[in-house]
């Protein structure tokens, strides 16, 4: 066990954790912070996509050792303040279904709009082609997307 | 009536907002406290084999180890509508992957340990990979008790044959439909197995309290069938259903792969052992694969007869599936298929034979689509064949054929209303049907495809669905019903429904996903049926909830009830134009009469639904004399598909895909529905390609391998076209859309790849590589 300092969602956050813990692991059970899905365990479907350092990053292969001293946002963390324009977009735009990739995708739409305020359809595709998603044909994900970066 | 408000309008999804904050608690996401214990599987390494023994010595001392558990510790059958399967593997195993022994521990890692250290040794059996292999005299039996097996009375399974259950379907003279055909065109189909991929695997947590009480969270499309399941199968160990609840938490994708029971009976029979501790099993994406169901694979064998003119005089279509090592849920797959194996056509002499055949791969069931997508990929290319050799267009071939209202079905039955010939208009208006498109890049080829739509729900005759409605002090209100919101909206679409009739605002309702204890039943959410049943339900609940209202204002306020209506959530008076209670003031209080004494008390609107005119008796040598399905959804399709002719690359350029919902009570879901059963059924046919190597096992069950789209796949266009042909036993006429937008993917795109190449492929999927290869082949000869 070793102990890790990381600023969560803007909290600091201090946890004890084995040197073989994913972050996926022990956001969801020991940080209480379940966004993060498993939908793979092994880096193909991006559910459990979370920002580290502003960058989208697969938490189910990090281990949590590796994120000692570093900044992790969450969907939670999007969303403690109130939602942020692409989130309410994906709201007026029925983009999801099951929702279960929406954290994931929600965290690599964040990372595009952050770094790019206006993306191309292309853009917007090569930023979400890493999350998986089987129910809504992607189409009203990349146009909420879209409409977030108009007005 | 009154111009609708909210039916029929593109609501935003109640759920929403749950969904885009992180706020959707998934089994998995809930919290079940510090004692929680966490099962490790031990599973068959051999596809067919006895178990000679199973010794668990060395996991049971492992430190940390709680208990292990075999087949020994629950001795009891299940399934749906056969009972062709145990909860662990009792004497013998049937596939590779199968549970045999589980290892419980508070930790997870030790668990997964300490089931290593489980020995089991085999008597191996020959395997059947093959459903036609199955079918042989000689084949070893795979369930040789299967002459015993408790059962559905529509299923026909053949004792000591590999036989799980075989649909004939006669009517007419085939013999002479043949005979009078100008043109007979023969041929063989195949579809292989394929994998839901619900992005959230299968889950489920078991307790058992200290009192005996069995409280089962599951990722689950059937929250009541799974319950009555376990009751069943753990009755010897004093179950009833008054001791067990199962809450359906919001699921991740079910596809049809959470229907029934499958693994979560794991959770449930293993709780009741391990009392006062909840125990966790969850699926990691590789068994998700393996040991949940797939999709049957079929081999179709079709033959069609018909005149010059384009008109049809026979078709004989015998289909063998592969519904792998249990069918108690695949088998009914096999069955709607064998009533419905026509496709939407008018046939005047029909033979089909549908038989579904044990072999030693996973257990197959439901998926979106049961069935229909599997014949339509034959049947629809064999009629762009027979088009092709009548020098007749497709189109113009389907729509001569197109079964229309009133037309008899193959089990006897008329066919309901239906938008059918309208769809194929507005499709081949939408594509510009006779218009050739002309590649950019002269590398590369355009073509076009053609493809129907045609399903019905397949359940039992007395499938059933219940609402309630409950009212709040400030007239907002609760729908409670017990259909699962797996993503396609069912729970925004209730509340539209209820909102219609009540008058109070979608945004003031909540409807949830169910708990047994508390919510009504319904059956499953299965089959695209929920809209319609349990939509009938939540109308007849809301209706009797104001039925109710108006009842309480006429003794409270001495109006007519005949007189009185609701608007904008006050009750009205037609006789009295200046009267006006809102709801609010008394839904739950009750009205206060002159002499202070009040009427009336908590609305509680109640309802339920059943069709009553369906019924699966019939001759079990022709399938005549029932009615076996409700009714039909049916649409069309068509494809721009643009393919490389040296790579063998495709790229879609346009869809459209146009569906007879009889009334889209939220038109944005209903193209939500089109866009991604589109883009999963494109899936089957262009990526999806499951490999088993020779033993029997799977060889790539991860999304690295077996390849799912992403946002990168998806076409250049897709225009949903929503069709309305009102079904008049549906909830403001409508009916169920959910699995039929996949169904004709794969053939659109063989149909187009024919246009462009002028060559059939008539296996599934057609992979890059096989359209290439096929090419090629072509060129050289
Ligand atoms: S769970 Fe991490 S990528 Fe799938
Ligand atoms: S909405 Fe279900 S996986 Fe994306």
């Amino acid at each position: 066990m070793s102990e890790i300092k990381i600023l969560l969602n803007n909290e600091e956050r201090i946890v004890e954790v084995q040197p073989y813990e994913t972050l996926l692991e022990v956001l969801r059970e020991k940080l209480g912070v379940i966004s993060p899905k498993c939908g793979c365990d092994r880096g193909d479907c991006g559910a459990c996509n979370v920002l580290l350092n502003g960058r989208s990053v697969r938490s189910c292969l990090i281990l949590a050792v590796e994120v000692d001293g570093q900044e992790i946002i969450t969907v939670e963390g999007i969303s403690k303040d109130g939602l942020s324009k692409v989130q309410e977009s994906m709201i007026d735009n029925n983009s999801f279904q099951c929702g279960f990739c929406a954290p994931g995708v929600i965290i690599s739409a964040t990372e595009l709009l952050n770094n790019n305020p206006h993306p191309t359809r292309e853009d917007i595709k090569e930023a979400l082609s890493g999350n998986l998603c089987r129910c809504t044909g992607y189409l009203p994900i990349l146009e909420a997307v879209e409409n977030a970066t108009k007005e | 009536m009154d111009k609708l408000k909210y039916v029929g309008k593109p609501v935003v999804r109640i759920d929403g907002k749950e969904k885009v904050s992180g706020a959707t608690r998934f089994t998995d996401d809930l919290e079940y406290g510090q004692n929680m214990l966490y099962a490790a599987l031990v599973e068959s390494t051999e596809a067919h084999a006895l178990i000679k023994s199973i010794d668990t010595t060395e996991a049971e001392k492992y430190r940390g180890v709680v208990a292990v558990f075999t087949g020994k510790d629950f001795p009891y059958k299940f399934g749906l509508y056969m009972k062709d399967r145990y909860i662990f593997a009792m004497d013998r195993v049937r596939f590779v992957g199968e549970q045999v022994a589980a290892v419980v521990s508070r930790d997870k890692r030790i668990a997964e340990k300490a089931a290593k250290l489980v020995k089991v040794e085999y008597d191996p059996l020959p395997a059947l990979f093959d459903q036609m292999e199955s079918l042989k005299n000689d084949a070893v039996l795979i369930h040789p008790d299967l002459g015993e097996y408790v059962h559905v009375p529509w299923f026909f399974p053949q004792a000591k044959t590999n036989i799980a259950h075989w649909r004939k379907t006669r009517q007419g003279d085939i013999e002479k439909g043949f005979a009078e055909a100008d043109y007979i065109l023969e041929d063989t189909y195949r579809v292989p197995r394929y994998a839901h991929c619900p992005i959230e695997t299968h889950a489920a947590v078991g307790l058992c309290d200290l009192s005996g009480r069995l409280t089962v969270w599951a990722s689950s499309q059937s929250p009541h069938t799974q319950r009555n399941l376990f009751v069943e199968a753990l009755a010897p160990l004093g179950f009833t259903h008054k001791d067990v609840r199962v809450i359906a938490p919001p699921i991740g994708g079910g596809f049809g792969g959470k229907a029934g029971v499958s693994m979560e009976i794991l959770a449930a029979a293993m709780a009741t052992k391990l009392r006062g501790n909840p125990v966790r099993v969850i699926w990691s994406r590789e068994r998700e694969f393996y040991n949940t169901s797939q999709r049957l694979g079929v081999i179709a064998k079709l033959k069609i007869g018909v005149k010059n003119d384009g008109m049809f005089t026979a078709i004989d279509h015998r289909l063998y599936w592969d519904a792998g090592a249990s069918a108690e849920y695949g088998a009914n797959v096999v069955n709607a298929v064998g009533l419905s194996a026509t496709g939407p056509y008018r046939f005047p002499n029909i033979f089909i034979d549908s038989v579904c055949l044990y072999t030693n791969l996973p257990p197959c069931g439901a998926y979106r689509g049961f069935g229909y997508s599997e014949f339509m990929f034959g049947l629809e290319s064999h009629i762009n064949r027979i088009a092709t050799h009548l020098k007749m267009d497709p189109v113009t071939l389907r729509k001569k054929n197109a079964i229309q209202e009133g037309d008899i079905l193959a089990y006897g039955v008329p066919m309901n209303p239906s938008g059918l010939l309208k769809a194929i208009d507005a499709v081949e208006k939408e594509i510009e049907w006779s218009k050739k498109v002309k590649p950019i890049d002269s590398n590369k080829v355009i073509g076009k495809g053609f493809s129907l739509i045609w399903k019905a729900p397949a359940m039992p005759p007395n499938a059933s669905s219940a609402a309630f409605i409950k009212f709040s002090e400030d007239g907002s209100l609760n729908i409670l019903v017990s259909g699962m919101d797996m993503g396609q909206g069912f729970l925004t679409v209730m509340a539209q429904i209820a909102a219609e009739i009540l008058t109070v605002p979608v945004s003031k309702i909540r409807t949830e996903n169910p708990d047994t204890d508390r919510n009504p039943y319904e059956w499953q959410t299965v089959a695209s049926h929920v809209t319609w049943s349990c939509g009938n339900a939540v109308r007849n609940a809301a209706i009797n909830a104001r039925d109710q209202i108006f009842e309480i204002v006429e003794r409270a306020c001495d109006l007519p009830k005949d007189e009185l209506y609701l608007k904008d959530e006050k009750v009205k008076c037609k006789a009295k134009p200046e009267f006006e209670l809102p709801l609010k003031n008394f839904v739950i209080d009750g009205i206060q009469t002159e002499d202070g004494t009040f009427r009336g008390g908590p609305i509680l609107g109640k309802g339920i639904f059943m069709p009553e005119f369906t019924s699966a008796n019939s001759d079990p040598e022709t399938s005549q004399g029932g009615h076996p399905n409700v009714h039909y959804t049916v649409g069309a399709a068509a494809i721009i598909l643009e393919i490389d002719k040296d790579t063998g690359e495709m790229h879609v350029k346009k869809v459209v895909e146009a569906i007879d919902a009889g009334k889209a009570i939220n038109p944005d879901l209903v193209k939500g529905q089109i866009t991604g059963g589109l883009l999963q059924g494109l899936s089957t046919v262009l990526y999806e390609d499951m490999r088993y190597d020779e033993k029997g096992k799977l060889l790539n069950p991860n999304f690295t391998d077996y390849k799912i789209p992403t946002a990168k796949d998806i076409p250049d266009e897709i225009v949903p076209i929503i069709i309305e042909v009102p079904q008049p036993d549906g909830p403001f006429g409508a009916r169920g859309v959910g699995e039929h937008t996949m169904i004709p993917a794969a053939p659109m795109v063989a149909n187009a790849i024919q246009d462009a190449l002028g060559v059939r492929i008539k296996t599934m999927p057609i992979t890059q590589e096989k359209v290439a290869m096929t090419y090629l082949k072509k060129k050289e000869k």
